[in-house]
């Protein structure tokens, strides 16, 4: 990284925001530690941690053996006792196998305690389509997390989001679950490390717009933002926002938006049923009952494994064009 | 002693064919994805292994199983079409490379999950055992599932069943980027299986027809009910997936280590006994060869599924509803 000192990008990949967060919160704080496979020495499967060995040591950066429970359970033991960690599941697809782990050790453990002690850690993954990884290397599975008390959940979708709210998860006192997108990581986007806008409950209006509101979170609002483009030329203006965080979710802002636009689509890549976007279409329905013209739609990926087929996988997760044409109907 | 040797040859030769085409296939632009596994270089574990297993034994493999689905009768067309995502592949191009099977030949699965298949032969035994049926079955892995508290859990379920089931750990040395000098202690494997009161052997020789004579009282015993543990030591000739030119390793160590070759080996040591003529051999390569080429042929002309298959073979008896049908339904079409 040779652009370590520099405080503004202009341009910066999302891969290398991440990097650099790690990077600085592991400057300014000595008992920040990154552990998972193939961290070290390769940089990262998907190379988020590149570099980090040579600067810091191999105390710091830690290539484990190929244990997921105990990869996370030993960061949350390390939490407890004074370390910072930073764990790396390659792939979100691995919850399955350490969800114990996560869900009953490190999201309970201060609430079971009384507030005794804290895990401070951070568990990074990556998740989605996009790479014909199939149905064991391509789900999307923060629903899990999210329904699961005591847990933070990220999921930015920018650059400059990705580099100021893993330095906040670094910093924070609870369990931090941080999922990026596995075709995020070459997208590019500006980042300044003195302009903090991004915070833990805030969601971003990456478009503002009068008609239609769209939300929607990691990759998906790339694409939310295309249709949103495409939907100015039929004379929609939809706001676009980006939740940046889901636990906690930016409920006031979801609220606002919807109740001034009257419509309301909410794009994921996960699953339709008992997910991230039934809880906002429920808050939605909660909150704007009185205000809603047409009823909520949750447009997502379908309710199947995800196939690996290039043909099936793309059509199996929502598209621009399909965004486009659902909010042209919520606007007859 | 009986010689299997040209038999094993061509095996070996089948495999390491085939995966050269894949990633023909792959340079083609005809692949699903990057996420394809090749086992050059480590053909001779499938082969011996394979041939001491009876027709109606069952197993599971890693996401590196070309190799052992072909020595168990794959076909290398449909093979081929399943790597490229397509209709007539295995599993409807569902699947891919990582998550092929055919329950037609015993193979209940590749995965992508690293250990997740084996637990999945403990199963199988205890199947075997309850129908007093005469068949095994192996779980396939690499040795960074040696690292997987799951292998310990089903070997002591293995052993206290007294169960027809062998574990099979094909030690690449590697498990990614990571030498497995960086990920254990102790190497001695066999000891952690006989510890647990498994049968267990270790294989560290480029001669498959000694290899063979090795691991085969293992498999013997497993079918009468003590189960067994197999380690072949091998070598990941090329990158961990596709895209991966392995920079992590030292360029000393891969050529010395590909030269050890198993498919070299054995093919000196048919021409040294006379078992087969350099002649004879060339053309058993040239039959491979348009074998392998037949199945990239294949898997580019099959056709691609329609996208109804999305939403097919979730449920035994039922398809759910597209998203878009259910969105229709709200607020029209
Ligand atoms: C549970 C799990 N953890 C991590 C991975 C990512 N991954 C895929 S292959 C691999 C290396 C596996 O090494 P090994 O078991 O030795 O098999 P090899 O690739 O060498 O054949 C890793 C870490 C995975 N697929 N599943
Ligand atoms: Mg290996």
């Amino acid at each position: 990284m040779s652009d370590i000192e520099k405080d503004y990008f202009e341009e910066i990949t999302y891969r290398d925001a991440l990097r650099l967060a790690m990077h600085d919160e592991m400057n300014e704080n000595k008992n920040v530690i990154i552990m998972g496979e193939d961290v070290a020495k390769y940089g990262g499967a998907y190379g988020a941690t590149k570099g980090l060995l040579d600067i810091f040591g191999e105390n710091r950066v830690i290539d484990t053996p190929i244990s997921e429970p105990s990869i996370i359970g030993a960061s949350v033991g390390a939490a407890m006792t004074g370390l910072k960690p930073i764990a790396e599941l390659m792939y979100v697809d691995f919850f399955g196998m350490s969800l114990d782990q996560i869900a009953n050790q490190a999201a309970k453990i201060r609430y079971m305690f009384g507030g005794q002690t804290s895990v401070p850690m951070v568990l990074r993954a990556q998740g989605g389509t996009g790479r014909s990884g199939g149905a064991q290397h391509s789900q999307s599975l923060e629903s899990w997390i999210m329904h699961i008390p005591g847990l933070y959940l990220v999921m930015p979708s920018k650059p400059c989001d990705a580099y100021h709210l893993l330095r906040k998860s670094i910093q924070l006192d609870d369990p931090v679950v941080f999922l990026e997108h596995k075709m995020l990581y070459n997208s590019k986007g500006s980042l300044d490390k003195k302009n903090i806008d991004a915070e833990f409950g805030k969601a971003s209006i990456r478009l503002e717009g009068n008609d239609i509101t769209i939300i929607s979170y990691s990759r998906m609002v790339n694409i939310a933002e295309e249709a949103a483009i495409e939907l100015k030329k039929s004379n929609i203006n939809a706001e676009v926002i980006d939740l940046r965080s889901l636990n906690p979710l930016d409920k006031e802002n979801i609220i606002k938006s919807v109740k001034k636009n009257k419509r309301a689509l909410v794009v994921s890549e996960g699953h339709y049923t008992s997910s991230v976007a039934s809880e906002i279409t429920s808050i939605i329905f909660e909150h704007c009952f009185g205000d809603l013209l047409k009823p909520v739609i949750r447009y997502t990926a379908e309710d199947t494994p995800v196939p690996v087929a290039p043909n099936l996988e793309k059509e199996s997760i929502p598209s621009m064009e399909n965004i486009v044409n659902f909010s042209k109907k919520l606007m007859e | 002693m009986n010689t299997f040797l040209e038999d094993f040859y061509k095996t070996m030769k089948r495999i390491r064919t085939f995966e050269e085409r894949v990633s023909e296939l792959f340079i083609k632009g005809e692949t699903a994805g990057s996420m394809l596994h090749l086992s050059i270089g480590e053909e001779l574990g499938p082969t011996c292994i394979s041939k001491a297993m009876n027709d109606n034994d069952t197993f599971t493999t890693h996401h590196r199983g070309h190799g052992i689905f072909l020595a168990r009768g794959g076909d290398p067309n449909k093979m081929m079409a399943e790597i490229a995502g397509k209709k007539d592949g295995y599993c409807k191009g569902k699947g891919g490379s990582m998550h092929i099977a055919d329950m037609s030949v015993g193979h209940l699965g590749a995965n992508a999950i690293v250990g997740g298949g084996i637990p999945t032969v403990v199963g199988a035994g205890m199947s075997y055992k309850y129908f007093s049926k005469p068949s095994i079955s192996v779980a396939f892995f690499g040795d960074g599932a040696l690292q997987q508290g799951i292998l310990y859990e089903s070997m002591n379920m293995a052993a206290l069943w007294d169960l027809p089931v062998v574990f099979c750990c094909i030690n690449n040395q590697y498990g990614m980027g990571t030498k497995i000098d960086k990920a254990v202690a102790v190497k001695d494997f066999t000891g952690r299986a006989k510890s647990f009161g498994l049968n267990a052997c270790s294989v560290n020789t480029l001669d498959v027809e000694e290899a063979y004579y090795k691991i085969k009282p293992i498999i013997d015993d497993a079918r009468s009910g003590k189960p067994g543990f197999i380690e072949i030591e091998c070598y990941r000739f090329y990158g961990h997936a596709r895209m991966d030119k392995s920079p992590y390793r030292d360029i000393d160590e891969e050529k010395l280590y590909r030269e050890r070759d198993p498919i070299k080996f054995a093919k000196k040591k048919l021409i040294d006994k006379n078992i087969l003529s350099k002649d004879n051999i060339d053309k058993l390569d040239n039959e491979i060869s348009n074998e392998m080429d037949e199945a990239i042929s294949f898997a580019i002309n099959a056709s691609l599924n329609d996208t109804n298959e999305i939403f097919k073979d979730v449920y035994s008896n039922k398809n759910p509803e597209s998203i878009k049908t259910r969105i229709k339904k709200i607020i029209g079409n």
